[in-house]
């Protein structure tokens, strides 16, 4: 595959390879960085999406969906993080399989400086509420991360966030 | 306002819910609403929240979509659900039949030292739910408004939403155990899923 193709078709990739690991349903807040992959779920009856108000709703209906024995992955933008963080407590102490991809604000080229706190706080945040994290910088990097993720998270319980940089997705364009 | 002693008393309230379960599942809410399910017959089918305080609800939601033949009944308290109340919103676009959200409500943060919530202040739970399109949506007050509810109980028509005034009282705390991976590993194998 010639390296323009990875470049325009990360995010169709992507869905195939959620596919492949029969995730059941993406809850998500929405971000510019994630409008692709929502707008592929909708269309498909294989994947769910399930709009939410706050992310740390994603926390929990995640865990609710696994006591049920089905797949979320949780999508949200890097300021959603913070609204997560107890919620994230109930992953350690049930251990409970979790996957989310986090498009980056507050890096590579933000105009709004108010998006910088929580973005240059997020990996920090995640790791200090016990979840490994992963950095996905160039579009050949998503998909093996992804898939080393939902393979670790929903074969042994692992609890495992991929940050998809802003330099990834493309600086918003104001 | 209600008056505190015609209201009717939790762990009776949650005895009779537990006893018209039939195959429900069953979350419950972080502090006493724990306590009383589990006073009420501890069992393999309920999963006790102990914290994650505003994520009983969505637990419930992931639960009753991943099981969508299987009533779940969520049992939490008003503070509880105060803190999630987005999550009506977000139960409301899914519309899952077989959810039940069931809160009792004593209008106080009862772990806390009785603070007043919202609710004693006059926000009604019950017609945040009905906006946000629960198919049932009742305010419980009396022993045969809660016959209307245990008629529909388990939950196959809903979503459904209860908010039950009970008396602002702390019955003797009944612990069910801490370990958060034993009580998810239980309640799967439950469901006929073995550990990873």
């Amino acid at each position: 595959m010639k390296v323009d193709d990875i470049q325009n078709n990360w995010e169709e990739k992507l869905f195939s390879l959620l596919l492949d690991h029969k995730i059941d349903f993406l809850p998500y807040v929405p971000d510019a960085g994630h409008a692709k992959l929502i707008a592929l779920a909708e269309k498909n009856k294989l994947l769910k999406p399930v709009v939410l108000t706050s992310e740390e709703e994603g926390v929990a209906f995640a865990s609710g969906s696994w006591l049920g024995n089905k797949k979320s992955v949780l999508l949200m933008q890097s300021s959603g993080v913070g609204n997560c963080i107890n919620m994230l407590s109930i992953l350690s102490n049930c251990n409970f399989p979790f996957v989310t991809l986090i498009t980056m604000r507050g890096e590579f080229g933000e105009f709004n400086s108010w998006q910088i706190p929580m973005g240059q706080a997020t990996k920090k945040t995640l790791e200090a509420m016990g979840i490994i994290v992963h950095r996905a910088t160039h579009p050949s990097d998503v998909c093996p991360l992804v898939d080393a993720a939902l393979y670790g998270a929903f074969s042994s319980d692992q609890q495992i966030a991929i940050l998809l940089s802003q330099r990834l997705i493309g600086k918003k364009k104001w | 306002m209600v008056d505190d002693n015609t209201l009717l008393e939790r762990r009776n309230v949650v005895k009779k819910i537990i006893d018209h379960k039939g195959n429900a599942k069953i979350i419950t809410g972080l502090g006493s609403p724990t306590y009383d399910v589990f006073d009420a017959g501890d069992s393999h089918s309920n999963f006790y929240l102990w914290g994650g305080m505003g994520g009983t609800a969505m637990i419930g939601l992931g639960l009753a979509m991943a099981i969508p033949d299987t009533p779940v009944i969520v049992i939490t308290g008003d503070g509880e659900q105060l803190m999630g109340l987005g999550s009506l919103a977000s139960i409301g676009v899914q519309k899952p039949n077989n959810l039940a959200i069931v809160v009792l409500d004593n209008g106080h943060f009862g772990e806390t030292g009785m603070q007043k919530s919202h609710t004693s202040y006059g926000i009604n739970l019950c017609r945040i739910a009905k906006a946000s399109k629960f198919e049932f949506s009742f305010d419980i007050v009396s022993n045969s408004d809660l016959e209307n509810l245990i008629e529909i109980l388990p939950p196959v028509k809903g979503p459904i939403f209860a908010n039950i005034k009970i008396k602002s009282q702390n019955p003797p705390r009944k612990l069910p155990i801490l370990d958060g991976v034993e009580l998810k590993n239980r309640f799967r194998k439950n469901l006929g899923i073995e550990p990873l």
